[in-house]
């Protein structure tokens, strides 16, 4: 079979597209287990590299996991609630409440963090703890966990659900936890996924929050980036690739499944 | 039409009981958004006009060369990210979204894995391919070295932006209407023709939208130029530099409101055109 022309260009456009994303990517695995990437390939295979990255930054892999587990609890218990609310008044302030909490992802990281810093840089116990960089998380993925849920509890028909277990004698608090969670789990779960991701890879508002005893996995590669040798840099970035990619794969599989519940 | 006798189906105490449960429902959500988004953000605007020039400060931005030269720099930048996605992303997307074959699954996922690469990774990636030890300067004869220019800072706006721009664009060819394209090619039109005077026209509020959006995260990308910009001035590496070396906290301040105030308006006008939302991260 013979393409046209149009489609060998659009075909074209799409593999030059994949290389330019592709190729800077495995260069940066490659160098993460090359001995020496200045020699190239020939010097050997190795995980040495991998080794040196566990031992400088192992503390700031593990601080991104307890703060994106400790964020995801957080969206969820603030979200997840909310989101009902939200679905069961849709009204004009349910939408400037909505357009209101999603203001971190549409304003730069920069300035929530300064925003932040300022109000609260001086309050010395919660500034230099953990505590503060869950903070910015929070802001940042929020927004996600609430429309997610907000997707699907506005397709499924929450009233007449909500109105047999009245019928029965549910009352709202244990209608929201056997019929409005159970129902919204799809979209729980693809929030709940975003969340996580998002907060393993954010470093605007991070790197403004953070201290130097509470680097994050992104605020180290910013700094391995800096100081530390290509193969190392390289390696570390390695570690994160293999740490968000099923991650992603995951928020993408689990979204358009929420998706699919929701259109 | 009203039939008293039928409607107290539920008596009002239990009306009230719902009412105070959504509230409860809602109430950690008010508190968490008042607390650490509407007085910070309150904060952050009265710090902006508390220093020496007062409200003056706005008109320093466009009055003062360093600053003003910065804005325009990031919106040509950004401008030119925005066409070169658009033009990318659209026909990648077009050409995934209307054609089945083996392979297709593997391309769509390198093209939307990006979308949570951190700016840092990318610009680390744009590094590696265009730096002092980059991919391009080992196969080409001479010296070439992009990374640190602002070449190099497109490269990696480009690399955030085609992901955003082709998820757009490919959700909205999903929604056009089959049909129209089956009866342009049954009346004779050519692939080309098919694309430009039924699909590309039905698409062009998705585009509009995908456009804002990809300007508006490449106005607002810090982490790619931190890790890049030697001596690129674009908006947030000057309010980084303003708030941490100069300590010029009304200047960062003012800069940070005009620039939340621009990235803001574009998404709000991307959302209502296509009703998707993208984190404007990079």
């Amino acid at each position: 079979m013979r393409l046209p022309i149009t489609k060998l260009l659009q075909l074209a456009v799409t593999l030059l597209a994949c290389a330019f994303l592709l190729v800077p990517a495995i260069q940066s695995v490659l160098a993460g287990l090359t001995v020496n990437y200045f020699r190239g390939m020939s010097s050997g295979l190795t995980l040495k590299w991998l080794w040196k990255v566990w031992e400088l930054y192992a503390d700031s892999i593990f601080l991104s996991i307890w703060l994106a587990l400790a964020c995801l609890i957080c969206t969820a218990i603030i979200g997840v609630p909310a989101a009902y609310a939200l679905a069961k008044n849709p009204g004009w302030i349910s939408r400037i409440l909505e357009e209101f909490i999603s203001l971190p992802l549409a304003v730069p990281g920069l300035a929530i963090a300064l925003a932040l810093l300022q109000l609260y840089g001086t309050l010395q116990g919660f500034r230099t703890s953990w505590s503060f960089i869950l903070v910015g998380h929070v802001l940042y993925t929020l927004p996600f966990m609430v429309r997610s849920v907000l997707a699907v509890l506005a397709a499924i028909d929450l009233k007449s659900l909500e109105e047999g277990a009245a019928t029965l004698g549910a009352g709202p608090f244990r209608r929201f936890c056997d019929i409005v969670v159970p129902n919204a789990m799809p979209g729980i779960l693809a929030g709940a996924l975003t969340v996580v991701t998002l907060s393993i890879g954010e470093f605007n508002l991070t790197w403004m929050l953070h201290t130097p005893y509470l680097k994050t996995l992104p605020v180290g590669l910013a700094d391995s980036y800096a100081s530390m040798r290509l193969e190392i840099a390289s390696a570390y970035t390695l570690i994160f690739f293999i740490m968000i990619v099923p991650l992603l794969t995951a928020m993408q599989w689990a979204s358009n499944r929420a998706q699919r519940i929701s259109a | 039409m009203q039939e008293g006798w039928t409607l107290p189906l539920l008596p009002s105490f239990s009306d009230m009981i719902n009412r105070n449960f959504l509230l409860i429902c809602l109430l950690p959500l008010l508190i968490f958004s008042l607390v650490f988004l509407a007085l910070p953000l309150m904060r952050l605007f009265l710090a902006s006009v508390e220093g020496e020039s007062g409200w003056a400060i706005y008109l320093e931005i466009i009055q003062k060369p360093r600053y003003l030269s910065a804005l325009i720099q990031t919106v040509l930048v950004s401008l030119a990210v925005t066409a070169a996605a658009l033009m990318i992303s659209t026909t990648a997307g077009l050409f995934l979204a209307r054609n089945r074959f083996t392979g297709r699954g593997v391309l769509l996922s390198i093209l939307t894995l990006p979308l949570a690469f951190p700016g840092v990774v990318i610009g680390f990636l744009i590094i590696l391919l265009g730096g002092r030890q980059g991919l391009v300067n080992q196969l080409t004869p001479g010296h070439v070295v992009f990374a640190y220019s602002t070449f190099g800072l497109f490269l990696g706006y480009l690399y955030f932006s085609i992901p955003r721009v082709l998820l757009t664009v490919m959700a909205a060819t999903e929604k056009l209407d089959r049909e129209l394209e089956e009866a342009a090619r049954s009346l004779g039109a050519s692939p080309w023709s098919v694309i430009r005077d039924v699909i590309l026209p039905g698409l062009a509020p998705s585009l509009v939208a995908a456009g804002a959006i990809a300007f508006a995260t490449a106005m607002g990308a810090f982490g790619t130029a931190f890790t890049l910009a030697t001596n690129i001035d674009v908006l947030p590496m000057v309010i980084y530099t303003e708030f941490t070396l100069s300590a010029n906290i009304a200047m960062a301040s003012a800069l940070s409101i005009v620039l939340g105030l621009v990235t803001w308006a574009l998404l709000l006008i991307a959302r209502s055109l296509s009703g998707t939302t993208v984190a404007a991260g990079g």
